[in-house]
């Protein structure tokens, strides 16, 4: 508990801001290196499955199977752009360029330098999501207006996983263990989280298990704004995602201080 | 009143530090005054890295008071870092960026606003010689100039403080002594440094003050020249005999010796004055095979107090 007093104590929104801006100035002189194999993944599940695979199935909840899939991918490009910046990319600037013992060296804060590689996250998963977004209106698979409601709500998305990204950096001792969190964490969501088929299809059990992962609630606040199909459960998905985003984001800041800082 | 704290840039009283059971500074005692050069020197493992991460709160002490420039390491580290710069013993600029580039990131951590930070790195960069390749991408750069290019990115925020973790470790006599002679000046512009070194010869060279370290303690406390009178003497004799000659060297020179030491194959004799223990040599009829009169260096010392057992 005074760990975490600690903690709020010593983060301060100018210095999450600064290294936040230390990221973007990086990211602005190598974007289209850093970034063109982020924005065309998608796109490749995108025409593979939804053409392709869409010649085989009917048609989804009354849709095409490309706008079935569509709003789905987007909530999972928001979770890859996120989950791979604060992972592979957090620890290597942690680990082997040593950006924050460097810039633990000045006024900024372990908490300011966390908070700014979450947020930093967080933009990466955002930016990528957006374009996928604007990318599928342009081919006419968004029915909605409501779907305007994103452009705040990929925020918390991207959020979400960037700190779940952190924790899970926070913790490993060595970058080859990433592969567990990708494997059986990252990818076991994406294939069952109701992207490619609804949940439905899955036992009872793994229904019920889904509403307990992130992706899930993700995908469904998507799908429904995307489609203009408004219901309760967009509301309570995005509260559940909100909640939990808030609920954790202090968590990666005070491993990473007990991990660094002793 | 308060004297002492006010001429103290860096007081540390009773500083302890344990990790994991282990006592990696046992409650130490130092102080850093005003302008001056002042060393940590100490084998591997001596505590001197960690002594300095609890200056700039890398590190909270896990006892004893550390205050630097005259705040408390504990409740102030934001405006202690403010006001101080850090020379990392590892490279760790920015790789995807220039060398102005690099200034101007860091700079931006000082909240300097853009157009000061600018300037700043210019006149930075013709200090340490690197104008012409504000440019370059600092991959590029040999390891001389990234250690000067850290220098430069330390002064960012005009430090009254320049702490140096081992600054010319791994870099050839040239790129050396170009550090050394920038960071006198620095000194000459009333700048305070504090280095950790395990050079000898570049303690001696820079620190006015320095203390030996050894095993999590200060061991000694002093000028070189101060610690040099004080642990051996002035002179050193460095002869070598044949065995079985050896006692009756240590016989006849031991009691005109000030301090002694045996040193690889050599034994070593200090004194005020090292000829006259050559002549009594020479009168006791000793058959030396190698012999050199030399002055005492802090090696002497350092190899003294601190033995020759390896430490890593």
């Amino acid at each position: 508990m005074s760990l975490l007093v600690e903690v709020a104590r010593s983060i301060s929104a100018i210095g999450v801001l600064r290294m936040w801006q230390r990221n973007w100035t990086i990211f602005k002189k190598i974007f289209w290196l850093a970034t063109a194999p982020t924005f065309i993944e998608p796109f490749i599940y995108l025409l593979s499955l939804g053409i392709g695979l869409g010649l085989f199935v009917r048609e989804i909840e009354g849709l095409s199977y490309i706008q079935f899939l569509a709003p789905g991918l987007l909530a999972s490009t928001a979770m890859f752009g996120s989950s791979f910046e604060t992972t592979y990319d957090s620890y290597v600037r942690m680990r082997y360029e040593r950006t924050y013992d460097a810039v633990l060296a000045t006024p900024l804060s372990i908490e300011d330098v966390i908070g700014g590689e979450i947020l930093w996250g967080t933009t990466r998963g955002y930016l990528n999501a957006l374009v996928f977004l604007a990318v599928i209106t342009v081919f006419g698979l968004v029915e909605s207006p409501a779907a305007l409601l994103l452009i705040p709500l990929l925020l918390i998305f991207s959020l979400l996983f960037a700190v779940i990204g952190m924790i899970f950096t926070a913790l490993v001792a060595n970058i080859a263990l990433f592969n567990y969190y990708f494997t059986l964490f990252i990818t076991p969501l994406f294939l069952f989280s109701g992207i490619f088929f609804p949940v439905d299809a899955l036992p009872i059990w793994a229904q019920r298990l889904a509403w307990f992962t992130p992706l899930y609630h993700v995908v469904v606040v998507c799908r429904g704004l995307v489609l203009g199909r408004l219901s309760l459960d967009i509301l309570i998905s995005t509260v559940w995602v909100s909640a939990i985003a808030l609920t954790l984001f202090l968590v990666p800041i005070v491993l990473m201080r007990r991990r660094l800082i002793k | 009143m308060g004297r002492a704290i006010d001429e103290d840039v860096v007081l540390a009283k009773n500083l302890t530090k344990q990790y994991d059971g282990l006592t990696a500074v046992n409650s130490i005692n130092f102080g850093v005054r005003w302008g001056e050069i002042f060393g940590f020197l100490g084998p591997n493992g001596a505590g001197k890295t960690t002594t300095i991460r609890m200056i700039y709160g890398m590190s909270p002490p896990t006892s004893g008071g550390l205050t630097v420039l005259g705040l408390d390491v504990r409740r102030n580290i934001r405006a202690i870092k403010k006001r101080i710069g850090v020379v990392p013993q590892e490279t760790n600029l920015d790789t995807e960026l220039s060398v102005l580039e690099n200034l101007e990131v860091y700079a931006n951590y000082f909240g300097i606003p853009r157009r000061i930070a600018r300037e700043r790195a210019m006149e930075l960069l013709n200090f340490i010689y690197l104008a012409d390749r504000a440019s370059t991408m600092v991959d590029a750069l040999s390891g001389g100039m990234k250690r000067r290019l850290l220098l430069a990115r330390a002064l960012l925020n005009n430090p009254e403080l320049l702490i140096l973790d081992e600054p010319t470790t791994g870099l050839d006599p040239q790129a050396r002594h170009l550090i050394w002679d920038k960071l006198r000046s620095l000194r000459d512009q009333r700048v305070t440094l504090l280095i950790t070194t395990h050079y000898m010869e570049e303690a001696s060279q820079l620190c006015d003050r320095l203390v030996i370290m050894d095993d999590g303690r200060i061991i000694t406390e002093g000028s070189p020249s101060e610690l040099i009178d004080k642990h051996v003497s002035r002179e050193a004799l460095e002869i070598r005999v044949a065995p079985e000659l050896t006692q009756k060297a240590l016989d006849v020179l031991i009691p005109e010796s000030e301090s002694y030491e045996a040193q690889d194959e050599n034994l070593v004799f200090f004194a005020p004055l090292a000829d006259k223990l050559l002549r009594t040599a020479e009168e006791a009829g000793l058959k030396i095979e190698y012999v050199l009169l030399r002055r005492s260096t802090l090696e002497d010392v350092f190899l003294k107090l601190t033995g020759r057992r390896l430490r890593d």
